[in-house]
């Protein structure tokens, strides 16, 4: 959080910080997944935002089907053509800073669908932050890619306005 | 959308107050919560009332049948996970038995795999319906329902990867019987689930059967008559819920499912309560056709003997020439079926699923077709809808129980 | 299964002369294959008088460079029964010419076959006179090849990346 450890104000209570970190630092605790989910992976997703797996303890309960209220998009299943269009529309929809994690080797790159209807990776047409492999990924790595995400916003950050 | 068909302005002048009202287009979808995954929905509204429903499908479509006509018929086993992936392992084992039926070898097979495999098909069921009925009430504004069904479902999970290794996408039998014996605490997680089961599902029940809410939000809601039903093709708890008792298991037993005890539950109003009755019920019977399964789990043999369908055992593979040659070949080429054509159905969770191969005598099918319950069930809704409130379109949707990965395949 | 096909071909075939062209047993399944021109009409004859209420499933196999007519439409019916040896289920089958394909539509005697049929004429391209709403299906609307033809390569995507292109564009699918 880069906190600046002052010895003249610490033991009082208090900490100094820029606000840029301070953001940074709400925004990595609190993130608003926006669930796009297609196929199977949407079933493992859902499972990870479940009692078992919880994701809440990773402050990222939150799932918003509207894009507008999220921060994170998690596309989880095939991308097809017909719907590519429609998962650009949404993520453009998405307030800025937002991020996306590509679940699955379908959204990676196309997966078992080599085929005429799917598309090979959905970074043809998005910004992939994390990229998890898998047909369909455990639990545990959609929380690491969450933990991943937080790590990327903490080194990264991203302006406030 | 453009071709949808005109609704006139004048249907909505309302003479006795003198006031023209206007049909709102709504767009649902195909990506909305309530749609269980990507189907689209273009509602034509009258004030709240759905003056007709327009489903638009084909967002999901891979192309499976088409990738399954350039592979060997042991390799489209995957595919098949990926269509009704709330039963993966349904929808495997139904594959796996046209394949057999197609080889001609159903009267091959192990007792031991079969009893496995019923024992797995019904706990893909319970799978599904768990699904099913907890996203139909998180839909609803049930939430906690939900909660149950899917801390649940992770105990099926647990059975299922001791099994094969997956969770989710099991892959598992193979064309001629296991592709491993059971794993020792097979039986103990079985049992230890038949346990623990009955009680989430009373919790289940007691959270929604008799709920003030849920009953409001679905008795009498997206009803469809015995006729209409049958006459659109709508199979399982959608067929079932109008008071048709045809269920696959028993009009063409498979698995010898004719050997195991169970009733199938019919409710007779045709509404998303009677769809949700018939679900809580078959779980129940699925509890004792397992609990049949697994009393009378025979020793044995687990794969057919047949070289040439079913892989050899690894050991051998490693240690004898011949049977790494023929290790090779079945992967390589695949067994060859003989020319020829056959349909094979079972009883997903969801309705009848069948399967339609076309051998030409090669090691790859020549063509595959599939035919998803929710796609064929998925034609009820704008008759289920019309005429309802908008909020019913939601309990419409999910007491039909579809998944998007099977109609659009 | 107790049930009599032959009777039942002959009913069919004294309705309609001809409509039968030829009955194929294998592995169990009776396959009848039916005249192209008659299918609407032994279809709602089977339903009609013998009970065949259920339209199971609908599909057509392409047969390039293998036979000619080059398509066949494949009609699973089947009959409920109280017991399960009165549960009957019959495959029809209709060969289709390669060029201009064209068959009836089925959709007056089960309402089923609507998206079956949509279906079909979305992946092979086989237009079903009658049918009420016959467009695209799984396929975005300005798609032009039909994918499970056999001479479609399962790799070409270049007409749907021009569909999603045009999508993007445009807004909206």
């Amino acid at each position: 959080m880069g906190v600046n450890s002052n010895s003249l104000l610490g033991g009082d209570g208090f900490i100094t910080t820029t606000i840029e970190a301070f953001a940074n630092w709400g925004r990595k605790n609190s993130l608003w997944p926006m669930p796009f989910g297609t196929a199977c992976c949407a079933i493992e997703m859902m499972g990870v935002f479940a009692s078992r797996f919880d994701l809440s303890r990773f402050g990222a309960e939150v799932a918003r089907f509207s894009p507008r209220q999220a921060d994170l998009m998690i596309v989880s299943g095939t991308i097809t053509y017909k719907m590519a269009s429609v998962c650009r529309m949404i993520y453009d929809q998405m307030p800025e800073p937002k991020w996306v994690i590509a679940m699955g080797s379908c959204t990676c790159g196309g997966g078992p669908f080599d085929s005429y209807a799917v598309v090979q990776g959905i970074d043809e047409f998005l910004p992939v932050d994390v990229y998890i492999g898998g047909c369909p990924p455990r639990p545990e790595a959609i929380i690491d890619a969450v933990m991943k995400i937080q790590k990327k916003i903490d080194l990264e950050g991203a302006p406030i306005l | 959308m453009e071709r949808v068909e005109f609704i006139s302005q004048e249907a909505n002048f309302n003479a006795d107050t003198g006031i023209r009202t206007e049909t709102m287009m709504l767009n649902m979808g195909p990506q909305h919560p309530a749609t269980h995954g990507v189907l689209r929905v273009v509602l034509y509204l009258d004030g709240e009332t759905v003056v007709k429903a327009v489903p638009y499908i084909g967002y999901l479509h891979r192309g499976i049948e088409k990738l399954c006509e350039h592979i060997t018929y042991q390799q489209c086993l995957p595919y098949t996970d990926r269509m009704d992936y709330l039963a993966s392992i349904c929808n495997n084992i139904g594959y796996i038995l046209t394949v057999e039926k197609l080889l001609g070898i159903q009267d091959a097979i192990p007792e031991r795999a079969k009893t496995a495999e019923v024992i797995l098909f019904e706990l893909g069921r319970i799978e599904s319906h768990l699904v099913g009925i907890g996203t139909n009430a998180l839909d609803l504004g049930a939430m906690s329902a939900f909660l149950y069904c899917f801390k649940e479902r992770e105990r099926i999970y647990d059975i299922l990867e001791t099994v094969c290794g997956a969770r989710l996408t099991t892959s598992y039998p193979r064309v001629g019987g296991l592709p491993l014996d059971l794993p020792d605490d097979f039986e103990e997680k079985v049992r230890n689930f038949l346990k623990v089961f009955p009680a989430t599902l009373a919790e289940v029940d007691s959270l929604l059967t008799r709920n003030r809410i849920w009953i409001d939000r679905t008795k009498g809601v997206a009803t469809i008559s015995a006729e209409d039903a049958i006459d659109l093709g709508l199979t399982g708890p959608a067929l079932r819920g109008s008071g048709v008792p045809y269920d696959v298991r028993k009009a063409m037993p498979y698995l010898g499912y004719e050997n195991y005890d169970f009733e199938v539950p019919v409710a007779n109003e045709g509404d998303a309560y009677s769809r949700f009755l018939c679900r809580m019920e078959e779980m129940r019977q699925s509890l004792k056709i397992i609990e049949q399964g697994i009393n009378n789990l025979p020793d044995g043999p687990y794969a057919a003997d047949l070289p040439d369908v079913v892989l050899p055992e690894k050991e051998l593979t490693y240690t004898r020439m011949e049977s790494l040659i023929r290790h090779f070949v079945l992967v390589y080429e695949g067994f060859k079926p003989p020319a020829g054509e056959v349909q094979h159905a079972v009883e997903n969770p969801k309705g009848e699923l069948s399967y339609y191969l076309v051998s030409d005598g090669t090691g790859k099918p020549y063509r595959m077709r599939v035919r998803g319950p929710s796609f064929v069930n998925m034609q009820a809704l704008p008759n289920m809808v019309k005429g309802r409130l908008l909020a019913d379109v939601i309990a419409a949707i999910g007491s039909l129980d579809i998944v998007l990965g099977e109609i659009d395949r | 299964m107790s049930f009599d096909f032959d009777s039942l071909i002959a009913a069919i075939n004294s309705a309609y002369p001809g409509a039968v062209k030829e009955r194929i047993e294998y592995r169990g399944e009776t396959t009848l294959i039916i005249d192209k021109d008659r299918i609407s009409s032994v279809c709602g004859h089977l339903k009609g008088t013998f009970g065949f209420t259920f339209l199971a499933d609908l599909t057509a196999v392409d047969y390039l460079e293998i036979r000619t007519p080059r398509y066949e439409v494949v009609y699973h019916v089947h009959r409920f029964g109280p017991e399960i040896d009165e549960n009957i289920r019959l495959r029809l089958k209709a060969e289709v010419h390669g060029d201009n394909p064209k068959i009836d539509s089925v959709t007056h005697i089960w309402s089923g076959a609507d998206w079956l049929e949509r279906e079909v004429y979305d992946m092979f391209g086989i237009v079903f006179t009658g049918h009420p709403d016959l467009r695209r299906i799984l396929m975005p609307e300005d798609y032009e090849p039909f994918p499970l033809r056999k001479d479609f390569d399962v790799r070409d995507r270049e007409a749907s990346k021009r569909s999603f292109e045009r999508a993007l564009r445009e807004g909206g699918d």
